[in-house]
């Protein structure tokens, strides 16, 4: 399953995705996507494009064909498991709410 | 998206399902399913937005060689430089739709697509660069904002990226008049003179009045379109008005009144034959728009060429070793 | 959070410098505005490629390049007036060609992406060379200028070098291109090496002084460019050099066309601001 956006043949350079840390202690963020004709020039069109207002400290470039997706037909499927374990999570434990430092 | 499986009764739960999100505000992404019509509407309305943002570098693009100071200078390339970064953003948020920027370019160039018809006015004075960021930038983020929370996910975020950086654009063609304004005659007469140009087909830009928007309608109900042509158009004139009195500059309508009952400001008609005459092709430069953004498509066709076979030819050697 | 975006921002520029106490002396005036004038030209050449770029990411990346230039050319222009009692605009606007000090190469015509290209790859070297030795100038404010530029300008030859590569080495076309592309800008190198009275007037920065003697500049281009060349598959051309003198205001018949577009609007409103 390959990304959405994925520019196919037609296009003489093929899209990539863009992910920008916009400072350090921070994540690389999807920023949008971009075409290029190479990694290289990838990440300076992404440069160009994407931290022209200091946006970024750091920047990956990935080729949109080479990402590989969870199947959207079957997200219900997929995601399924997590609901109804509540008991997971913090906010369940409510007998503890009251007490400090817990 | 597997064929086979959309079966009547499949779509009529993937219906439900896109129902619910629009229903609950949520975002449609990419990947989920959703009615071809509402695909359609916005790879009309995505590829429309960033043909604008392409071609309406040029009107502005024709002054950069004549920027009459260093810093205007600096300001105007920065800011046609943001508008093929905005046309890049949109285009990338409309591939993800499942259509390719070469088909969207295609689709300009033979006119099967859109863009905003206030881009094929010309920019004769210097002046117009105060009026395209004042008014015709000052429309578009009237438009855009509420389009920060369009229903589908990837248009939504490329327009907040956007508007954060249109602001500088109003306040830059703001300036550019107010500076005018406070010079010699001449300039003040330069500034009028543009403003006159521009009032009404900036006004226009928010499309024609509800009554005759048959699109409308259903963009709003898919949450894509968050308030009506006529509601921004007013939402704007009464913004306009006391930043044209901070200006100096009269708006050219003599029957702009403020309302007190309707807490608005009433305006005269506007010559909705002029912007269908436009729309149609007979603005001042709709041909020279396309045959310019054609020939730097064809001209630049050799440079994209290479650069793709230097590619291949890298990742064969890459392969190979 | 510590946002990232920043407005205001510690690097020098034409304002900072307009804000400032700081006078040039007139020799080092002159000095300012040769290497202001190189910024400028280049500047509004690349500025005509935005909306003719070979793809929008390359108006993009050129629009980048551009507006760096622009920013060296204010600031170094801005720093000249302050000896004369002129502003960077009275500078700009309101001299005519045989006042312009800039270097012949950099009013060059845009020609096809290749050409623009070839001129980049020089002038992207030589600011490279100039600036990272002019960042040790005794005199506070080119240093400053001078550094700023140095790591702006190293990324504009990593530019063209990339570009330099894919033409030569793309398809046969582009190679042919990229190959004429460096035949036009050649016969312009040997000037941008070649004395520079305004320097010459002034101590030289490797003795404690405050110019770069662009002749002691010249290995370091010999070094790198034509190993770029080859290895990008294409022949370093050799050919006669122009007869130069752009520093004493002698131009090609490119500059005076040039100027009357960039000009026009300011002169037909002398006096005026914008």
């Amino acid at each position: 399953m390959t990304t959405p956006g994925d520019s196919g043949a037609r296009e003489t350079w093929p899209l990539w995705e863009v992910f920008i840390r916009s400072s350090r202690g921070l994540s690389h963020v999807h920023a949008g996507s971009l075409h290029a004709p190479d990694e290289t020039m990838a990440v300076r069109n992404a440069r160009d494009l994407y931290t022209r207002r200091a946006e970024g400290v750091s920047i990956w470039v990935v080729r949109a064909s080479d990402i590989t997706t969870s199947d959207p037909d079957a997200k219900g499927e997929f995601f399924e498991s997590p609901q109804g374990k509540e008991f997971r999570h913090a906010s369940y434990y409510s007998e503890s709410e009251s007490v400090p430092h817990l | 998206m597997t064929t086979a499986k959309t079966t009547t009764a499949e779509t009529a739960v993937e219906q439900a399902e896109f129902d619910r999100l629009i229903e609950s505000d949520s975002r449609v992404e990419p990947r989920d399913w959703m009615p071809e019509a509402y695909r359609k509407t916005l790879i009309r309305q995505i590829s429309q937005h960033a043909h604008s943002e392409i071609i309406g570098m040029q009107p502005e693009g024709n002054w950069i060689t004549r920027a009459p100071s260093l810093k205007r200078k600096a300001i105007l390339m920065a800011k046609v430089q943001d508008e093929a970064g905005h046309g890049l953003y949109l285009y990338s948020a409309a591939q993800t739709l499942g259509i390719d920027r070469e088909t969207m370019f295609e689709q300009l160039i033979t006119g099967a697509a859109k863009y905003s018809s206030i881009f094929n006015y010309t920019t004769p004075t210097w002046a117009d660069m105060g009026s395209i960021g004042w008014l015709v930038d000052g429309a578009a983020i009237c438009n855009q904002v509420p389009l920060c929370r369009a229903s589908y996910g990837p248009y939504g975020r490329a327009m907040t990226r956007i508007c954060k950086e249109e602001s500088f654009h109003q306040r830059q063609g703001f300036e550019i008049l107010l500076e005018l304004m406070r010079g010699t005659p001449a300039q003040r007469a330069m500034a009028q003179e543009s403003v006159n140009r521009w009032y009404a087909p900036a006004l226009m830009m928010f499309g024609p009045p509800d009554d005759d928007s048959p699109n409308s309608k259903q963009s709003m109900a898919w949450n894509i379109k968050r308030f009506s042509n006529d509601d921004l158009r007013q939402r704007f004139i009464d913004m306009l008005v006391p930043q044209a009195e901070v200006l100096g500059v009269t708006l050219p309508d003599p029957e702009l009144k403020w309302n007190e009952a309707r807490g608005h400001y009433d305006f005269g008609p506007l010559n909705w034959d002029e912007f269908y005459e436009v729309l149609a092709g007979r603005g001042q430069a709709n041909a020279q728009r396309v045959a310019k953004r054609k020939k730097a498509h064809d001209d630049g066709a050799w440079v994209r060429e290479a650069a793709r076979a230097y590619a291949d030819a890298r990742m064969e050697e890459r392969l190979a070793s | 959070m510590n946002h990232s975006n920043h407005v205001k921002s510690t690097a020098i520029t034409a304002e900072s410098i307009a804000d400032s106490s700081v006078v040039a002396s007139d020799a080092v005036a002159r000095y300012a505005l040769g290497l202001g004038d190189d910024a400028l030209v280049l500047a509004h050449r690349l500025g005509e490629w935005i909306t003719n770029a070979p793809e929008l990411e390359e108006d993009v990346a050129l629009g980048n390049i551009g507006l760096d230039l622009l920013g060296h050319a204010r600031s170094l222009l801005t720093y000249a007036g302050t000896a004369w009692d002129r502003s960077e605009d009275d500078l700009a606007y309101f001299r005519d060609e045989s006042e312009f000090r800039s270097r012949q190469l950099f009013e060059l015509p845009n020609g096809d992406f290749a050409q623009t290209i070839a001129r980049q790859l020089v002038s992207s070297t030589y600011f490279v060379e100039l600036y990272r030795a002019l960042s040790l100038s005794r005199d506070a404010t080119l240093a400053a200028i001078a550094a700023k530029a140095f790591k702006e300008v190293s990324y504009h030859l990593d530019h063209s070098t990339q570009w330099l590569q894919r033409l030569g080495l793309g398809t046969e076309y582009s190679r042919e291109r990229m190959q004429s592309g460096l035949t036009v800008v050649w016969p312009f190198v040997a000037e941008l090496f070649s004395a520079d009275p305004a320097a010459d007037a002034l101590d030289a920065v490797g003795f404690d002084g405050i110019a770069v003697g662009v002749e002691s500049l010249r290995p370091a281009f010999d070094a790198l460019v034509p190993r770029l060349i080859v290895a990008a598959g294409l022949t370093v051309p050799e050919l006669p050099a122009a007869r130069g003198g752009g520093r004493v205001g002698i131009h090609s018949e490119a500059l005076g066309p040039m100027l009357a577009e960039m000009q026009v609007l300011a002169r037909a409103h002398p006096g005026a601001t914008w």
